[in-house]
């Protein structure tokens, strides 16, 4: 691959296969943005939600998913937890030179298949090619538009005492297949990232449970570091049960040998989700229904802050109890 | 000529009886006058001849048994007193309270709850100015009965008599009660066949039960310590697999049945502060209470309750703080009825209230030094003077360390460094803190100018400290952990602001150091404002991060590959040399290891005991309590039967060379060596252990001599302290958790007195983290002074 708009053969090679892949219709004409009209947009809400993120990994593909489909599930997801119904996306590539066409095509194919299994298009977008070693192999940028219905009010600040904690699944997938597919951690086990698109599941849960409070899909800083925003905005305290939460015996085993903790473990297709008493356990029937959700759980439930201030607090089998807390940066030992 | 003199007392002169004392002395030598407490002082006017005063003056310098008099200033005074000597009111309104620590049962005391026909025979809750309890039943300020839990019982026409009486031992002791007045004991359990509280507990601990008893600081769960099957209930039942349990005798002579405790540690023993000792244990030691130790946590039953009990029960009992696995120790009776359910068959109690939650001192001799473990009850709330020049310094809040948290407050020349709290990770122990802190600054009064954390910015008390600094627009000075462990030393021995440097000697489990590796075994030279970085242990990684520090055999791997290269250790795990490695996922740690996942380079101390311990097979796979290995390893190392191991194992020391950056720096490579060829001989383990132990001293005192003058070179600048020369380099300060190793320190302290250095040693505060918060706070103020000029 050549860089640049030297290659125009090249150029051309790229732009076509990004377009095979995103356009609802080929050979539509190519404007430089994307039209969308306004009238069905107001037909599906009150308000426009935006995002935007970027994403690096290493490695580009690991089993579960790649790069790509990282992007678009990330994207949507961001949209999803705020009660929006995605509508479409934008994708902006970063490519190095030296990257594999194959595995670009690999990569744009499961990312136009997952925006379809999430039900949104990927209306726009550009490609940038740099040397070799300025960046390392490819990254993506994704923005999204969704649209929020009226009325919704989903809020990481909304939580309140007596409210339950509910998570659609198995934390910490994601982190622990990374480390995993790197490779040079010679450890012989099969994670799968949890990379999904969370639109459908929301919208499940919604239906089933109308005054869910809070939403927040668990990525960087795993449930521990949405729990602990959480708390922060609605100042409240949430206790955590360490034998509800849901993690598989292989994640269990990689953490052990890593010293880190499935709580903090990145997820890719995970959120939180606090609810009102009277509507958990709908909830968590409604989540379980949906293939997204089948290892749903009741974490926790939140209660009045302390005299000190919100907490996260963590409660194991014999009824012993800490604080969770987030490191500021890289995690550095502590005990002295 | 008679006339009046105004005298100043200060020191630790509240709550000891003070007053009564110097009622008793002026009455004797019939001067007239009064004295009163003032905050933070006591006031004595005396009206009489000079011969008079000046006797006075001699008595007052001694003060009675359990004060600790500073200073007694006089100045004249105008008026002239008449008639007799009187105690006048106390005051309230000036800061520091002279709240005193709580004090152990005293000799009369003891003898008139075993005195048939005493008005207070067999009452669990006496006590009088020479003992009973103090800051744990403080309220608030001044220290006066209405101030204490004990203001709901109302004394009694013969309680009040005695404690109005100035020649009464009871005078003024506010916490003094009676069966009729004061507070009544209470016994909940499933069978209650005794009518007395004391005979149901008795009959459950004899049955082989678990009792639950309310102390001084906290509850207790208590059982026969001769009773095998009661400790494993125990144990199983707190979850408790192997951390060794204290021991509650009734006096040393039943602590001679299993333990044999020195000269110096029986006087610890007897101390009013009733601290637990570790004291060394015989072949008769019941089994199951220090597995794998060769040293016992004694006590002496320090209050009328345990007195009685034990008395009754007739045998030694465990005493273990009564908490659920987790969360600290309670204190009021609904949570001890509630959290305790699980664990305790009956619970004896009181309802006099403790007002804050104390848990046991820890006391050891230290290489023939008396050495404080942990600062808790019986210590706390204690002052200690700071050198001259201190008491300029602007007042620090210093927020101490996370796993043995205690805070300090350092004002006009004193610190008060603040009782064990606990993990401030554990259940409500940060709440805990802030309370705790909350009733320092209203009783002893302090505002600070300046707040001092641990520079590590993810200790919940660095970020206690933050919190605080932003709420009160204080500045907030991060202190780097191993300076705070050798200042807070510096400061306990009198070394000034303005001292010449020394070297410190940091030996602990991990701290943040100031080029981002986990520091744990390294040598300073500094003063209070500066500490340059002299020498450490080389690096080697901690796979796992704090994992690492609960599975000593991460650490084997670590320094076994590190020293000898992977291919050597894989070949010795295959001769079945290393029994700690088999079946473990080295593979998986080494990948770690090469590419830096989640094992940052450290150079700690205590990870080398735990991979020693680990090497010599006597670690578990993961360790239950802090320390549990490195206390094995020195058990081992004492049981080495071979005088000298250095003779037989030559090889066993450290490299020591200077590192590109300047460093010297200790290469434990030789050492594994050496200890692998010795187990392969079939040296002993123990042996292998006090090898160890004296290779460490040995490098330790091999690096101080490299960082001391060389006659050339004394007038050469300390480049990193300006102004002082190499030659001022002639105290050495230790610091950190290994201090408490005895072993290892004796072997130390003899090597560097041997070189005629002066040898600095906690004593006052922990050497762990506990002391951390002394070392912070003078660091700070002496920063403080330097940013002010
Ligand atoms: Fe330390
Ligand atoms: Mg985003
Ligand atoms: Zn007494
Ligand atoms: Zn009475």
């Amino acid at each position: 691959m050549a860089h640049g708009g030297g290659g125009t053969a090249m150029r051309a090679l790229i732009d076509t296969l990004f377009l095979e892949a995103f356009s609802a219709t080929p050979h539509a004409p190519q404007e430089d943005q994307a039209r969308l009209p306004l009238e069905a947009l107001a037909a599906g809400g009150d308000r426009l939600a935006f995002t935007t993120d970027s994403f690096v990994v290493e490695p580009l593909e690991f089993p579960g998913g790649n790069i790509g489909t990282l992007a678009v599930c990330g994207t949507v997801n961001d949209l999803a937890v705020g009660g929006a119904r995605p509508v479409a996306l934008s994708a902006a590539f970063i490519l190095a030179e030296g990257l594999e066409l194959a595995c670009l095509r690999r990569i744009v194919a499961s990312m136009a298949e997952c925006a379809r299994e999430a039900g949104v298009r990927i209306v726009t977008g550009d490609t940038k090619v740099v040397p070799k070693g300025a960046c390392d192999g490819l990254y993506v940028t994704t923005s999204g538009v969704g649209i929020i219905p009226a009325g919704c009010n989903i809020s990481i600040a909304a939580a309140q005492p007596g409210d339950v904690v509910l998570v659609n699944g198995t934390l910490g997938d994601h982190g622990a297949a990374i480390l995993c597919a790197r490779g040079d951690l010679a450890l012989d086990v099969a994670i799968a990232s949890d990379c999904a698109p969370l639109g459908g599941l929301v919208e499940t849960l919604l239906a089933a449970a109308p005054g869910t409070r809070s939403l927040r899909d668990a990525t960087r800083g795993g449930v521990a570091g949405v729990l602990s925003e959480l708390a922060e905005a609605s100042a409240v305290s949430l206790t955590l049960d360490e034998t509800a939460l849901p993690v598989r015996p292989e994640v269990v085993g990689v953490c052990d040998i890593l010293g880190l903790e499935p709580l903090f473990l990145a997820n890719e297709g995970k959120l939180v989700a606090v609810v009102p008493q009277t509507e958990a356990e709908t909830a968590l029937a409604a989540l379980r229904a949906h293939p997204l959700g089948r290892q749903a759980a009741a974490i926790g439930t939140v209660g009045e802050a302390g005299p000190y201030g919100p907490s996260v607090v963590l409660r194991n089998a014999f009824g012993g109890r800490r604080t969770v807390t987030m490191p500021s940066g890289e995690q550095l030992p502590r005990i002295c | 000529m008679r006339a009046t003199e105004r005298i100043i007392v200060t020191g630790s002169v509240q709550g000891v009886g003070f007053r009564p004392f110097v009622w008793r002395k002026a009455h004797l030598l019939a001067l007239a006058g009064e004295v009163r407490n003032r905050g933070d002082h006591v006031e004595v006017l005396a009206t009489g001849t000079e011969a008079q005063r000046n006797s006075l003056i001699e008595a007052l310098r001694q003060g009675p048994p359990h004060a600790r008099v500073e200073t007694v200033t006089r100045t004249p005074d105008k008026r002239i007193f008449t008639g007799a000597f009187t105690i006048a009111t106390s005051e309230a309104g000036a800061l520091h309270s002279g709240i005193v620590p709580d004090l152990a049962l005293c000799p009369a005391c003891r003898a008139d709850i075993n005195t048939p026909g005493s008005r207070r025979w067999r009452y669990a809750l006496t006590c009088c100015t020479d003992c009973g309890p103090r800051f744990s039943i403080v309220t608030d300020f001044p220290y006066d009965r209405a101030n204490t839990t004990m203001a709901p019982f109302t004394l009694c026409a013969a309680c009040r008599a005695e404690y109005e009486n100035p020649a009464d031992r009871r005078f003024h002791a506010e916490p003094v009660a009676c069966p009729a007045c004061g507070p009544r004991l209470y016994y909940t359990g499933p069978a209650q066949p005794e009518e007395d509280p004391l005979d149901s507990a008795t009959h459950l601990l004899k049955q082989g039960g678990i009792l639950a008893i309310k102390g001084t600081g906290g509850y207790h769960l208590a059982c026969l310590a001769t009773d095998t099957a009661a400790i494993a209930t125990l144990r199983a039942r707190k979850h408790r697999p192997t951390k060794p349990l204290a021991v509650m005798v009734a006096n040393t002579d039943a602590a001679s049945a299993f333990a044999a405790p020195s000269a110096a540690e029986l006087l610890l023993l007897q101390d009013a502060s009733a601290p637990i000792v570790t004291v060394r244990a015989t072949s008769a030691l019941p089994e199951g209470l220090a597995p794998g130790l060769d040293r016992i946590g004694l006590m002496l039953a320090y209050t009328p309750l345990h007195a009685l009990l034990l008395a009754q029960v007739g045998q030694p009992l465990v005493m273990t703080s009564g908490n659920r696995s987790g969360a600290p120790q309670a204190i009021d009776d609904e949570t001890a009825l509630h959290d305790l359910a699980g664990i305790a068959d009956g619970w004896l109690y009181h309802d006099r209230r403790i007002a804050r939650r104390l848990d046991d001192s820890v006391r050891a001799v230290v290489a023939g030094q008396a050495t404080t473990l942990r600062h808790g009850r019986g210590l706390a709330p204690r002052r200690l003077p700071l050198p001259a020049g201190f008491a300029s310094l602007p007042p620090v809040l210093a927020m101490g360390g996370d796993l043995k948290a205690a805070f300090c407050l350092m004002q006009d020349g004193q610190a008060l460094l603040s009782h064990h709290l606990g993990d401030l990770h554990a259940e409500g122990v940060e709440n805990t803190a802030r309370q705790a802190l909350a009733d320092y600054r209203s009783l002893f009064g302090l505002t600070p100018a300046f707040i001092a954390v641990d520079a590590h910015p993810d200790y919940v008390s660095h970020r206690l400290g933050a919190t605080l600094s932003q709420q009160r627009a204080l500045p907030l000075h991060p202190i780097w952990h191993h300076h705070a462990h050798i200042a807070a030393c510096m400061a306990e021995h009198g070394l000034g602001p303005d001292t010449p440097p020394v070297i410190g000697l940091a030996l602990d489990g991990t701290g943040l150091g100031p080029d981002g590796t986990a520091w744990g075994c390294e040598a300073l030279v500094c003063d209070y404002r500066t500490a340059h970085h002299a020498g450490r242990l080389a690096h080697v990684p901690l796979p796992g991060g704090d994992r690492a520090a609960r599975e000593p055999w991460r650490m084997l791997l670590a320094h076994l590959d590190t020293a000898l290269g992977p291919d050597a250790t894989t070949r010795a795990v295959a001769q079945g040399l290393l029994p700690a490695l088999h079946n473990r996922p080295l593979h998986a740690l080494r990948a770690m290891i090469r590419t830096g996942l989640n094992a940052p380079p450290c150079s700690s101390a205590g990870r080398l005991f735990d991979a020693m311990a680990a090497l010599l097979d006597i670690a578990p796979e993961r360790l239950s309590h802090e320390g549990e290995a490195a206390m094995r390893l020195e058990t081992l190392a004492r049981q080495n039967t071979h005088m000298r191991p250095d003779s037989l194992l030559p090889d066993m020391r450290f490299a020591l060379a200077r590192t590109p950056d300047g460093l010297w720096e200790l290469n434990p490579a030789p050492l594994w060596k050496a200890a692998l060829t010795a187990k392969e001989r079939g040296i002993a383990a123990s042996t292998i252990a006090a090898g160890f132990h004296a290779a460490l001293a040995e490098g330790l005192a091999d690096l101080v001599v490299k960082l001391l003058p060389e006659p050339a070179d004394t007038q050469e600048p300390l480049s990193a302290l300006p102004g002082f020369t190499r030659a001022a380099l002639r105290t050495v300060v230790l610091g950190g958790g290994v201090m408490a190793n005895d072993v290892l320190v004796s072997a130390l302290v003899t090597r560097l007195e041997a070189m005629s250095l002066r040898v600095l040693r906690p004593a006052f505060a922990p050497p762990g983290d506990g002391g951390l918060a002394l070392g912070q706070a003078v660091v700070t103020a002496a920063r403080a002074r330097m940013e002010t000029i």
